[in-house]
């Protein structure tokens, strides 16, 4: 079989798994935020709490109960941190320095999962399990709840309620994540990723050398960092460890955990807004930006230009022999299109065209699919300026869903779209223009340049991967980083709250001939201009300093 | 003031107790779940998928390792080690300083138009060669470029095949029977269409021992 074939043949495989859970698993996150019943776990779990599920709540309140537990995670996950010397099953490591430790809290509790540490030689067992793994739930957790709340904004009117964040946090993680995960976690043991709380031992190999046997619940995290596109390896290869991905089937199946939830949530979406046919239009224009991209990148991939490459006969640097240019290149298109940042091959090794589309992936916003929750906010906020640009070429006043589209929530959706990018591109500057962040750098010229621009679009839109040759150690990049995982995922999010009750509190507008049919294939159409238009047109000059000089060159 | 003082506290009260009580859930029960039935249905690879010489674990089927010569001077770091004519070798490995380092997984991170990556790739290139007596342009792209893990366990069937020869050579076997050997241990792609063929060097090398005797 020729590789091109085989490639096509994963590749359709890969589709065909993602259309057959599409719609029962939309329909499902559909009724589990519609229910009016609590399971009995849920029940318990609430009155720990202290918070009545049942209470509506407007957009401050729930925008409040986001940030309050996300600042109490990301407390939390500091000082586990801080005290890890202390902590049972340390494996011996020393509690993870300030800089380092608030820059890892920032990043698990945002669903960035950006890392400056290596696994293996900083986090014992307890800090794995108890705390990074927590984040992989919670945060994608609370993603999906923001997303259910604007999606309520669209199928509510004449009330500002959005339904109760502890409610939403805990029905995503108990009657979506955790037995998703379970399955998933037992599908990876088996293939071979370990799952155990053993300590560190040597053995003597065959050739008679000595190599360290690693240990750690893997499986049972692996599962939870797809599924929630969090991202954040276990050990410092991420997916490329045989024991996080162990064969060619595994790596087939974690690109399938990735996408499964962030397509499905169009079809909970469709259905929360009582028509299916709206959740097409979103998903086709994700799935759309998605296999363009997967194309490209295996086409560069495959083509192999590049100095070095060329050397080689092949861009088999960094990547592993079971994935191969095919698998390494469906996932790292998946890894960056949805917030995740896991990787099975080293993106800093990427031909340079292949290189530029991970980093574009990351700069569109994450919404092809997008992260758990924030790739559908983020394609519906991409849906209403798309909705607004088609109302100025007719001269009516948009409405999207049976709401108009007037001043307010075009400024909302206008701050969400501009402050990931502001982000982005004012810590690359400044790191470009102070004298020392720049030695981070392990490559010359272009290439350099890239990494550095490279980290902070992963850290703003909060997808976490990483041109892994950067040094990011460092006081500067811990901080600014952080920082940067921060402003990227919280002041979208507000925006995104404000524009739901915004939404929610008004009366529906009634469709007439002259409304925009939002469900059919030209919306669709449209939709994927605006999308590639917009941030195009942003990153476009930082594009051509970086991986398109590098590609010319 | 105080009021919205007491608002905020409450809130953060709930949080953390929110926060408590999902640690709980997701960061005890579930790893705890999925540990048990790990270990009790999947022993094996749970811990590891270790592979045994009569009866002592050499490693793992899944990690790579090195086969080098026993350094001349083992404090000595500038010696680079030396590979062991005696056994297939695995991928460049950027693990550690010797390669397969499981302490230091991860990639060399070089990029595509980065000189220093051509000039590893061509002295690869020679090296490999010269080490099995065959044209440059023999050598497969694996055999030149390091993994993105440093622990990659398989090597192209190529390059596995490009080193049948110097391998009998060394250990004074019939070439035809370790040509055999490594055709027994070459894996097609995984249900015929994922990833890419592969041969894993350790259980490879195992088979290898044991024909020699």
């Amino acid at each position: 079989m020729s590789p091109i074939f085989a490639d096509v043949l994963q590749v359709s495989a890969l589709i065909v798994a993602l259309a057959l859970v599409y719609v029962p698993l939309g329909d499902y996150m559909a009724g589990v935020y519609s229910s009016k019943k609590h399971l009995r776990v849920e029940r318990w779990i609430y009155r720990s709490i202290g918070a009545n599920p049942d209470t509506e709540m407007r957009w401050p309140a729930y925008l409040r109960g986001v940030l309050a537990f996300s600042v109490i995670s990301v407390l939390f996950l500091y000082l586990l941190q801080r005290i890890q010397n202390h902590l049972p099953g340390s494996l011996g490591f020393a509690a993870v320095t300030p800089q380092q430790a608030f820059n890892t809290a920032a990043s698990f509790v945002t669903n960035t999962n950006w890392q400056s540490y290596s696994g293996e030689t900083t986090m014992g067992h307890v800090v794995q399990t108890g705390g990074l793994a927590v984040q992989n739930f919670v945060s994608a957790a609370v993603g999906i709840a923001v997303a259910i709340a604007l999606v309520r904004g669209f199928a509510r009117s004449r009330t500002g309620d959005l339904g109760n964040f502890w409610s939403d946090l805990v029905r995503t993680t108990v009657r979506i994540l955790l037995p998703l995960s379970f399955i998933a976690a037992i599908v990876l043991v088996a293939c071979g990723a370990i799952e155990n709380f053993g300590n560190w031992h040597d053995l003597t190999t065959l050739g008679g050398g000595s190599q360290g046997m690693p240990v750690g619940s893997v499986a049972s995290q692996e599962a939870i960092k797809e599924l929630g596109t969090n991202g954040g390896g276990f050990f410092n290869a991420n997916s490329a460890h045989p024991f996080e991905n162990p064969n060619a089937f595994t790596n087939l199946f974690e690109i399938f955990l990735i996408l499964a939830i962030p397509f499905a949530l169009t079809r909970t979406f469709g259905k929360m807004v009582g028509s299916v046919k709206q959740g097409y239009a979103i998903l086709a224009a994700m799935f759309v930006i998605w296999i363009g991209f997967v194309v490209l990148m295996t086409w560069s991939e495959m083509a192999h230009p590049g100095a070095a490459l060329q050397a080689a006969g092949g861009a088999m640097e960094g990547k592993e022999q079971r994935f191969g240019v095919g698998g390494s290149s469906l996932f790292a298109v998946s890894t960056t299109l949805t917030s995740t940042g896991a990787v099975d091959a080293a993106h800093s090794s990427l031909t340079g065209l292949g290189g530029g589309i991970a980093m574009l992936s990351m700069m569109l916003g994450e919404l092809a699919p997008g992260g758990t929750g924030s790739g559908l906010y983020g394609m519906l906020i991409m849906a209403i300026i798309a909705v607004f640009i088609a109302g100025l070429m007719v001269g009516r006043t948009p409405e999207y869903l049976g709401k108009k589209i007037g001043g307010r929530e075009i400024k909302f959706a206008a701050c969400y779209i501009l402050i990931t990018p502001a982000v982005a591109l004012i810590f690359t500057a400044a790191s470009m223009a102070l004298p020392t962040p720049i030695h981070s750098a392990a490559n010359p010229g272009a290439h350099g340049f890239s990494e550095v621009l490279y980290a902070f679009t992963s850290a703003a839109n909060n997808n976490g991967s990483a041109f892994a040759g950067l040094n990011a150690n460092t006081d500067w990049y811990n901080t600014m980083i952080g920082l940067a995982v921060i402003l990227g995922r919280f002041l979208p999010m507000v925006f995104v709250l404000a524009l739901a009750g915004s939404l929610a509190e008004q009366r529906p507008v009634p469709e007439t001939a002259g409304t925009l049919r939002t469900e059919k294939p030209l919306f669709a159409g449209l939709l994927v201009g605006t999308v590639l238009i917009v941030t195009g047109l942003t990153y476009f000059p930082a594009l051509a300093l970086g991986p398109i000089a590098e590609g010319l060159s | 003031m105080n009021n919205s003082f007491r608002n905020s506290a409450r809130l953060a009260w709930a949080a953390l107790r929110a926060l408590l009580v999902l640690t709980v859930v997701t960061g005890v029960i579930y790893p705890l779940a999925v540990w048990g039935v790990a270990q009790a249905a999947f022993n094996d690879k749970a811990n590891g998928s270790q592979v045994k010489v009569d009866g002592k674990a050499v490693g793992s089927s899944l990690l790579g390792q090195n086969f080098n010569l026993p350094k001349k001077n083992p404090n000595d770091p500038k010696e680079t080690a030396q590979p062991d004519p005696k056994w297939f070798q695995p991928r460049p490995s950027a693990a550690g300083t010797d390669g397969y380092d499981t302490t230091a997984s991860g990639a060399s991170n070089l990029g595509p138009t980065n000189p220093q990556l051509v000039q590893t790739v061509n002295d690869r290139r020679k090296q490999v060669a010269e080490f099995n007596g065959v044209s440059p342009s023999a050598v497969p792209v694996d055999a030149v470029t390091a993994s993105g893990s440093g622990l990659d366990p398989d090597i192209s069937p190529e390059y596995a095949k490009i080193q049948a020869n110097r391998v009998a050579k060394a250990r004074h076997l019939d070439p035809a029977k370790v040509a055999q050997l490594v055709a027994d241990h070459t894996d097609g792609r995984q249900l015929g269409f994922l990833g890419q063929p592969t041969v894993n060097v350790l259980q490879l090398n195992i088979a290898l021992q044991q024909l020699a005797g």
